[in-house]
């Protein structure tokens, strides 16, 4: 069980960490500014999704994103997809780390 | 002839040797397991896991999920089953099955034994296409072979003709078959890696909950042990308001920890059922089932 | 059409203990379709057990009552061989009614 919990420790940090970083404050933000965060989110997502490890948090964060710039709220747009990234990416650290990591847990 | 310092040096190389091999052996338990699956003894492992950790348990009442862990849980279960919330699906599914097609034919034209009794043997492994067929997805087929429209395999009618046919199956053994065949054993390997592999955002994997946390409660529900877990299927969930199939507890399981579930009946979950069943072999057919 | 009522109605000496369940969807008018458009509201208004004449049950249900409802309860002065007779109205007027043997 504190196999579990340091593994989900680490995931954690991981996870604040990014989304420490993907939380600092936006300064005027513009649409170009948007387009670029919301590219970047966008290319994350879909690599999860090759990997079919997608969280659900990561598409809502990305759904948010783009309704919050088509009310021309480009702050908060921004502070969305760089969310939407920052999970987007754990998920894709979370089947890297995974992939053999599984056996371990196997009951044998 | 008196043991001289040759045979102690090569007492010493050997104890030496023995010493390694042993730690090369701890290192290597620690490590993944041989390349090839063992299903046969994986089976044994996890039903022993259960069986040891629940010595209280009836083996054939794994089955039963929470009711297995838990007595209130379980007194009021034994209430419902008088009058069990499946019983609407159940008598439609009987219906259902026995209507013909358009073209006049029935689903019985399409199983062994005229589909009855029978569902203790899904999923199997397709040797011809390579794949394991669930089913719901034999149902299916059956369907489109005779010009009929494919059911959701979520709930509603296809959770009917399911609940039917698992019905008739009631108290028969679960006998899943894993051919001589690299392919089926990849299958079987494939639905044991998704089984144990974190996912989500809230990083848990099937084993988490029910391996390692069968009778521990989650928020307000008690988790059901992994063994045997899909024998009841399908099942009237109170939480559903009605009935799911295998499909739809998978999306659903993956949703609550906030992954993106997968599409039903993709080769993923194909495969985790194939292992699930193949695990649980020996443990009786519960099912329709009910659920909080 | 089957009827919505499944009941069994079972007599031991004086006591006769009822059990019925009731195909119904019991909409509260509070839920949200897929697309986000409330479901209307739709459920038993009131349900009555009949034995003899008189009303041995009756039971106001309304929104707060779950899909396919279950209902477990018991009555004195039947025997077996009596006729039950369960009958429902709905709040859009629609019923539904059988008649069970006491076994």
């Amino acid at each position: 069980m504190s196999e579990n919990r340091t593994r989900m420790m680490r995931s954690l940090l991981l996870i604040s960490g990014l989304l420490l970083a993907a939380s600092a404050p936006a300064f005027a933000a513009s649409e170009a500014d948007f387009k670029s965060a919301y590219a970047a989110a966008a290319a994350a997502e879909k690599e999860a999704d090759a990997i079919r490890d997608q969280w659900t948090t990561a598409e809502a964060a990305l759904k948010a994103a783009r309704k919050a710039a088509d009310a021309g709220n480009f702050d908060q747009a921004i502070a969305a997809a760089k969310q939407a990234e920052a999970l987007a990416k754990a998920a894709i650290f979370q089947a890297a780390s995974e992939k053999d990591r599984w056996k371990d847990a196997e009951v044998r | 002839m008196r043991a001289g310092p040759p045979i102690r040096l090569g007492t010493a190389v050997l104890s030496l040797a023995a010493l390694a091999l042993a730690v090369f052996a701890l290192n290597a338990r620690a490590a993944p397991a041989s390349e090839t699956p063992d299903p046969v003894a994986d089976a044994k492992a996890f039903r022993d896991y259960f069986v040891k950790k629940f010595p209280t348990v009836k083996p054939d009442d794994f089955v039963n999920g929470p009711y297995s862990m838990n007595q209130d849980m379980r007194k009021q279960w034994e209430d419902m089953e008088q009058f069990p919330p499946y019983e609407f699906a159940l008598e439609a599914g009987k219906e259902m099955f026995s209507k013909p097609f358009k073209n006049g034919k029935t689903y019985a034209d399409c199983f062994s034994n005229g589909g009855i009794g029978i569902r203790q043997n899904y999923p199997y492994f397709d040797e011809k296409e390579g794949k394991v067929i669930t089913l719901e997805l034999a149902l299916n087929r059956c369907r489109e072979v005779n010009g009929e429209a494919p059911l959701s395999y979520m709930k509603d009618d296809m959770a009917a003709l399911t609940a039917y046919m698992a019905y008739t199956s009631r108290g028969k053994l679960m006998d899943i078959k894993i051919p001589n065949d690299p392919r089926a054993l990849a299958a079987y390997e494939n639905g044991k890696r998704y089984f144990y592999t974190r996912r989500g955002q809230l990083n848990f994997s099937c084993a988490s909950c029910h391996v390692q946390n069968p009778g521990e409660r989650i928020r307000a529900e008690i988790l059901a042990p992994a063994l045997g877990i899909l024998n009841a299927m399908p099942i009237y969930r109170s939480e559903w308001g009605g009935m799911g199939t295998i499909s739809r507890r998978f999306v659903s399981c993956n949703s609550q920890v906030r992954a993106v579930a997968l599409e039903p009946q993709s080769e993923e979950y194909r495969d985790l059922e194939y292992y699930l069943s193949y695990v649980s072999n020996g443990l009786p057919i519960s099912g329709p089932g009910s659920r909080p | 059409m089957a009827s919505t009522i499944r009941v069994r109605a079972v007599s031991s000496g004086d006591i006769t203990e009822v059990q019925a369940l009731i195909q119904h969807p019991m909409d509260s008018g509070y839920v949200k379709d897929a697309k986000g458009q409330l479901i209307p509201p739709h459920f038993i208004d009131q349900l009555v057990f009949e034995h003899g004449g008189k009303n041995v049950l009756v039971a106001n249900w309304g929104p707060a009552v779950a899909k396919d409802p279950y209902i477990k309860f018991s009555f004195k002065g039947a025997k077996k061989g009596d006729d039950l007779k369960i009958s429902w109205v709905d709040n859009k007027g629609a019923t539904d009614s059988t008649i069970a043997k006491i076994q």
